[in-house]
């Protein structure tokens, strides 16, 4: 029995390496397909390193080296949340990094792939599915993303275990990675990295618009039990209380909940003067509704956070006069340093490519994120006598660690000892009301934040 | 049906099987059940002398002691809870008509239903948007109403048919498990056929007027809440007339009864089971519409979370009895909306608003402890139970 047991595994085990190497098989074909036309490019590009300065790049070996045949490609990859109710925070992002490599060009002469890009769909196991697609393939270098912070918490461990580098321009929650005063955050790995601001920062800012700017001294929050959402309004609370003023109630609902009247109702017991709800939709669109209706909340001022700041959102009818935060959108004359690029340039070509402005903010910050994954991998690889690119891992993150004054899209970018490279400039923008003045609210800035 | 008869109709022998029970001796299972049955109830009346403390007076040494935090309810928001719990229960209340009728005449459970509900919505939201396009919906919102409220039943309770066609009656005679996962399967089809068809993002109703969101009458009440409550008690009147005093009716609770024999006086037994299932869609349809105006907002996953607690709310009524299929989905939907702030917030509970699921399906547990077969379900021989 316990034979016939043994025998059965060893077939199933043999099975799963032939189809295992099938599998890879079939990736390598893609790529080599894919790619077929980089290899009639590379000719004209001049190699931008002599063939015998072989060592002349960052890091030590000690995460390994991918080795980019002679008319393959570099291969990174999107991971952002692209379908569903999330897609329009999502999407930007991926556009992005579509338009950064374009824009950056060949790596020493070699194309650099995207693959197919994948989706986080905004949620943990998203985040795991997509992270292990990505993994089964060791030619991967980096991957930029996730969207959204819960996905990270999942995808960052598989990522950066496997050595790549994870650069994300929408994640926001401080527990990714630090408290900013030296701390790592639980899910803080070594090789995660990020342009978008660290919610600490946002958190604080909504603080002190609303005791400072406002002048109100009680504030209740509500988040969805999401790392991001969660995050976001502990800081708020934390913050507005160090303001000095009074958190009524700290409370969630969950994703899925339409009727909002009763946690509406635990938070009117308070009688908070302001309501910050960080969460995404649909349940943020309940919120906003509902919460007129219930008694002791006809007057509470409404705020919420990026996630909710998008056309989409503000077009509805029960958010006029609602505030939002999230990053600082005013970019004006900041070139990125890697392809001399503006905010401008950035508008326009996304306008030209998909007919239509970005819906959510940060599609800078995936900007800025892909370029510099590109000028890491640059620093980190050189191409050897057969004309073959090979690229450090460790060289990757030795460049990532060490940015400091990198000017890019969003402002000057300086890494910190935990992936923070965010500019960290938040802004609180009120809703105008109405469907055709989505956009104009999106710019109609209250108050600024800097720390 | 509406009596809850078992579906082969076996002879009854109750008061024996009672008297039986009662003089059977008590195993080491119902011990624990009544430890379970004592605890609950501990449970309910200190959390619930917690919250009477607390509303007498906040500082209350023993809401104090309950919940450190204890603030307690003004009228006002303890009366939006109660109406707010009504308004969903009684969408439940409809959805939970269609699992009990099919319950009563096939003797299975139709998990698809909640997808049916959901059909019902996302019809209202397209056929809505298309009026307001139009201009209707603003100037005759009354007449727009009743005209998506008709094409979503019409939509509603033909998917329903088709459904019964397709995937049911074929499986008409097989074990009661087949048709269950068949509808486990249906459902996951109609979602995602509504992703494809309609893609994955949520969908808005469009503005209603200003009266459907003013509050009326001297207890404050949203228009819409008023809207729901109405409508859901019209259509269960209407339904109930329908099966207990028409002809058609007679012939369902015949069927239910006892498929064979009726088919033996003369009544098609395909044909009536259509009209179940039709007539099911319907009151799914309407609650579609119902949900559509109170909460302005589809999805493709709209169905499953309302169809759960609706099939809750079925057999926490007693299944295949159509008045406690709209009890159970009244009782589920305050105790959900009230439960979380009523007893769990007393008690210190933290995070209290994220529970209501929770207690949702604790009402179901606990009205299953008291009572097996439901608050106005017969006990079944035991033959019958499987």
């Amino acid at each position: 029995m316990n034979k016939k047991l043994m025998t059965l595994l060893a077939a199933l085990f043999a099975l799963s390496l032939f189809a295992a190497a099938c599998g890879d098989d079939g990736d390598g074909e893609a790529a080599d397909t894919a790619t077929a036309p980089a290899a009639t490019e590379a000719p004209d590009e001049p190699a931008d390193e002599p063939v015998d300065e072989m060592m002349d790049h960052l890091g030590d070996g000690s995460l390994g080296e991918v080795t980019v045949d002679a008319g393959g490609a570099v291969q990174i990859r999107s991971l952002n949340a692209i379908t569903g109710d999330v897609a329009f925070f999502g999407l930007p992002l991926e556009r992005a990094v579509i338009l950064a490599i374009e824009d950056y060009g060949p790596i020493h002469g070699f194309d650099v792939d995207l693959g197919t890009t994948l989706d986080d769909l905004c949620s943990n196991d998203g985040g795991q599915a997509a992270a292990q697609i990505v993994v089964a393939d060791e030619d991967v270098l980096g991957v930029i993303g996730t969207s959204c912070s819960g996905a990270a918490v999942a995808a960052a461990p598989l990522i950066t275990d496997a050595g790549m580098v994870m650069i994300s321009g929408g994640n926001t929650s401080p527990a990714l990675t630090s408290d900013l005063a030296g701390t790592p955050g639980e899910n803080y790995n070594v090789g995660y990295y990020r342009t978008a601001h660290n919610d600490l920062f946002q958190g604080a800012a909504v603080a002190k618009f609303v005791f400072g700017e406002l002048g109100l001294t009680t504030a209740a929050t509500i988040h969805d039990g999401d790392p991001y959402t969660q995050g976001l309004a502990q800081a708020f609370a934390d913050a507005f209380e160090a303001e000095g003023g009074t958190i009524t109630g700290f409370s969630a609902v969950n994703k899925e909940d339409t009727d909002m009247v009763p946690v509406l109702t635990e938070i009117a017991a308070g009688g908070p003067a302001a309501l910050f709800f960080p969460i995404f939709q649909p349940a943020g669109d309940f919120v906003a509704d509902q919460a007129p209706g219930v008694s002791g909340l006809e007057d509470t001022v409404l705020l919420a956070a990026d996630g909710l700041l998008n056309t989409n959102y503000l077009a509805l009818p029960q958010t006029a006069g609602m505030y939002f935060s999230g990053p600082d959108s005013r970019f004006g004359e900041n070139v990125n340093q890697s392809t001399g690029k503006t905010a401008q340039d950035f508008l326009a070509a996304y306008e030209e490519r998909w007919g239509e402005a970005p819906a959510a903010p940060f599609w800078a910050h995936g900007y800025d994120a892909t370029t510099m994954l590109l000028d890491a991998i640059a620093a980190a690889s050189y191409v050897d006598a057969d004309g073959n690119l090979h690229v450090d891992r460790q060289g990757i993150r030795d460049y990532l660690n060490s940015i400091e004054g990198f000017s890019g899209l969003i402002g000057t970018i300086n890494c910190d000892d935990f992936g923070d490279c965010g500019a960290a400039r938040i802004t609180v923008v009120q809703n105008i009301g109405g469907e055709e003045n989505a956009v104009a609210s999106m710019d109609n800035v209250v108050f600024s934040f800097v720390p | 049906m509406d009596e809850g008869a078992p579906p082969s109709g076996a002879p009854r022998s109750r008061p024996p099987r009672a008297r039986a029970r009662l003089l059977r001796p008590r195993t080491r299972v119902d011990w624990f059940l009544t430890v379970i049955r004592v605890a609950v109830l501990i449970v309910l009346t200190v959390g619930f002398t917690a919250f009477i403390a607390q509303e007498i007076n906040p500082d209350n040494p023993f809401a104090r002691w309950a919940n450190p935090d204890a603030t307690g309810l003004t009228g006002a928001q303890f009366r939006g809870l109660v109406i707010s719990g009504v308004a969903q229960g009684s969408m439940y209340g409809l959805i939970a008509l269609g699992y009990s009728m099919v319950y009563g005449v096939l003797g299975f459970i139709n998990f698809a239903h909640g997808e049916v509900f959901m059909v019902g919505a996302m019809t209202g939201m397209i056929t809505s948007n298309k009026l307001a396009d139009a201009g209707l919906w603003e100037s005759n919102f009354i007449g727009s109403l009743v005209f998506i409220v008709v094409v979503s039943i019409i939509v509603s309770s033909l998917t329903a048919v088709v459904m019964e066609r397709v995937a049911y009656r074929p499986l008409r005679g097989a074990p009661r498990l087949i048709p269950l996962i068949t509808s486990i399967g249906v459902s996951f089809f109609l979602q995602n056929a509504s992703v494809v068809l309609l893609g994955p993002a949520s969908k808005s109703y469009p503005n209603v007027p200003d009266w459907v969101k003013a509050k009326h009458t001297f207890l404050q009440i949203e228009g819409a809440k008023i809207l729901v409550i109405v409508v859901a008690a019209l259509s269960m009147a209407a339904l109930w007339y329908y099966v207990d005093r028409t002809k058609t009716g007679k012939a369902m609770r015949a069927v239910a009864e006892d498929a064979e024999i009726a088919s033996l006086m003369g009544i098609d037994v395909n044909r009536t089971i259509v009209k179940v299932f039709a007539v099911g869609g319907a009151m799914a349809g309407m609650a579609g519409i119902l949900w559509g105006i109170l909460f302005r907002s589809v999805i493709h996953t709209t169905g499953f979370l309302p169809g759960i607690k609706a099939f809750s709310a079925a057999v926490v009524g007693g299944i295949g009895h159509l008045g406690g299929a709209m009890a159970g989905g009244l009782s589920i939907g305050v105790a959900e909306s009230v439960g979380p702030l009523l007893i769990l917030e007393p008690l210190g509970v933290s995070g209290v608003s994220q529970l209501r699921d929770a207690v949702a399906f604790s009402m179901l547990i606990i009205v299953l402890l008291v009572r097996p077969a439901g608050l106005f379900g017969e006990r079944l021989p035991a033959e019958d139970r499987a």
